[in-house]
């Protein structure tokens, strides 16, 4: 069966592809999205975690030993930490700053952190192979799904969810998006908001971590990994609005598939598709599809 | 008083500069001066943070270089033709971005340069990966050869003294009196009745033709173009240059604009003497890691240095004249 000349197989493999990277977009904008609710900082930073998640899984496996299901919760915690201290040592103090400055602050770490591996590594790519027990593919008959990227679209939907429940469902949630709202009032109460902000950002951070390491199999594990890929995340914030979680999971998965089919269609636009729509978005839509206009 | 003699010192630094300095070097640093100062005029006084303006910069390089190497325009033409180009990019980009306040703006410059990125990468005519190589310099208005590099040295210094001028002159205008409102308060500005997005669309496409003028004038003196000049990394430089001189200060950006620079040249030999002295090999490898020290300064710069090296001065001497 073919469509525009294209067979249906081959649709349904980029469109599995583009859920794959529609899953990484939506865990990114979801990490940037909760941080910039509580933080008021655009973590710019996100996209060199990404990278540090997917290099800790590289290095765990090549230096220690430690196997993919190891890394999978190592990495983030790891990265998580990382997150904390740059929050205690250096974002806490630009608060009461025009938020520039946070996006300047993280973008410098950017360029460190990436150069920093790129001094060590270069920039070609490391190879990680699929973990046992995900690798090959299973025939469905009518296509071929591959069992890994299978696992990645399910688990970063799981983790999404788990997310949204989290903060829209529970009532550690509540202070949180109170924190959102009134961090002053919320302190009041007695909730040690200061401590709040930190694990939020450390739990941002390990979610850009934690779609690293699901990464790492898929793309080349190299230094530069991630700041391209947050720069189109950047563009899914904006077409999204970072009001809402859910609309931050929807879009990123939505853009995802959306960027598999014009790879399909039109291979040329398909790196720049993404920001077509952005372009659309905001001519029509200005406050973006989610957002709230102020 | 005090203004009009540093003025004229700059002036006649800038005059003297190529008996002491490579012209060609000096060159590279009042393009990439203009192009901060351009930049400036966004950040620093209006309050906005673009992130895309290398789109502006690498855009009119490409549209320069082409015309002046295939089709055989005069070099004024070519960089006439490329700020033209710059301009008409950032009325685009600008009336998209001016859709959305804050980090949104931010945002969205970001991303509509990674799309031109993409769009350079992939035209026909800009070389991809390997950029437009051989670009002829020509004669300027059909008579003064710029192949002669002192030259060409006054024809830039020219352009950057206009385009200075240019940004000097804006800033003590009414019209700069009403984007310093902009920034300050840009809820009472409108309250007052100005048609706030008309001025931040109109300060856009300034900023935006002067970078492009820079793109296109550094074409002119190093005759090739390369996707360095569109990737995001030079729009975060020239963030960094405005930074370290002092955000919203007229001659600050210059200052940063020479430091960064510089810095970038020399860093191989600094990390070369700090390895001799340190006894440690890695600072040898310094000179392929800018990035490392580009990033640290970002992150110095942001913490404890906001003001930059001209806006301290100038707290100091304030601080200093009113006891």
């Amino acid at each position: 069966m073919d469509i525009l000349g294209i067979p249906l197989p081959a649709i349904l493999s980029q469109l599995l592809l583009g859920l794959v990277n529609g899953s990484f977009y939506a865990m990114l904008s979801l990490g940037l999205a909760v941080i910039f609710g509580l933080l008021n900082v655009i973590n710019f930073a996100h996209g060199a975690m990404f990278m540090m998640g997917a290099m800790a899984t590289w290095m765990g496996l090549t230096y220690l030993d430690l196997s993919y299901w190891t890394m999978l919760w190592v990495a983030p915690l790891l990265v998580g930490l990382v997150g904390v201290a740059i929050e205690k040592s250096m974002l806490q103090w630009l608060y009461k700053l025009d938020h520039l400055y946070g996006l300047l602050l993280t973008f410098g770490i950017t360029l460190m952190l990436e150069g920093i591996f790129r001094s060590i590594y270069g920039s070609s790519g490391l190879s990680y192979s699929v973990p046992e027990g995900l690798q090959g593919a299973s025939d469905l008959g009518f296509m071929v799904l591959p069992v890994y990227r299978t696992w990645v679209v399910v688990a970063s939907l799981v983790v999404c969810f788990a997310t949204w429940f989290v903060i829209e469902k529970t009532k550690l949630g509540a202070y949180l998006r109170a924190g959102t709202e009134n961090p002053r009032l919320v302190e009041a109460f007695g909730v040690n908001v200061p401590l709040m902000v930190t694990l939020t950002y450390g739990f941002g951070v390990a979610l850009a971590a934690f779609a690293g390491v699901l990464a790492a199999p898929v793309y080349q594990v190299a230094p530069l990994m991630g700041s391209n890929l947050i720069i189109v995340v950047f563009a899914v914030v904006v077409i999204g609005g970072m009001g809402s979680i859910m609309g931050s999971i929807l879009t990123g998965l939505g853009l995802g598939v959306i960027e598999g089919f014009t790879k399909v269609f039109y291979p040329e636009a398909s790196s720049t598709v993404v920001f077509i729509i952005m372009a659309l978005v905001l001519w029509v839509r200005p406050a973006g599809l989610f957002g709230k206009e102020k | 008083m005090g203004k009009i003699i540093l003025y004229t010192i700059l002036l006649l630094a800038g005059l003297a500069a190529p008996l002491a300095v490579y012209p060609v070097f000096m060159m590279k640093l009042l393009c990439f001066a203009l192009f901060a100062c351009a930049f400036n005029l966004l950040i620093g006084y209006t309050g906005l943070l673009s992130f895309g303006h290398a789109a502006f910069l690498g855009g009119a390089g490409y549209v320069a270089g082409y015309l002046m190497r295939d089709k055989g325009w005069s070099p004024e033409l070519g960089v006439l033709a490329g700020t033209v180009f710059a301009a008409l990019m950032a009325w685009l980009m600008g009336s998209l971005a001016i859709r959305r306040q804050g980090i949104y703006f931010t945002m969205i410059t970001l991303s509509l340069s990674q799309m031109l990125y993409f769009l350079w990468l992939q035209a026909p005519f800009t070389g991809g990966e390997d950029g437009l190589q051989g670009i002829p310099r020509g004669h300027l208005w059909g008579m003064v050869d710029l192949s002669n590099d002192l030259n060409l040295y006054y024809t830039v210094l020219g352009i950057f003294l206009f385009g200075f001028w240019l940004i000097h002159r804006t800033i003590h205008s009414p019209f700069g009196h009403v984007l310093r409102a902009i920034k300050d308060n840009e809820a009472r500005t409108i309250s007052l009745g100005y048609d706030v997005n008309r001025f931040k669309l109109l300060v856009f496409v300034l900023s935006g033709a002067l970078a492009g003028m820079a793109g296109a004038t550094k074409v002119l003196v190093l005759g090739f173009e390369t996707l360095t000049d569109a990737h995001w990394s030079t729009s975060g430089l020239v963030v960094l240059m405005t930074l370290v001189g002092g955000l919203g200060t007229v001659t600050g950006p210059i200052l940063g604009a020479f430091f960064i620079v510089i810095l970038e040249n020399k860093m191989g030999e600094i990390g070369m003497a700090i390895s001799r002295a340190s006894g440690v090999e890695w600072f040898a490898t310094l000179g392929e890691s800018v990035t490392i020290v580009t990033g640290l300064i970002f992150v110095i710069c942001v913490l404890m240095f906001r003001r930059g090296m001209v806006g301290e001065w100038l707290h100091r001497a304030s601080v200093k004249g009113s006891p």
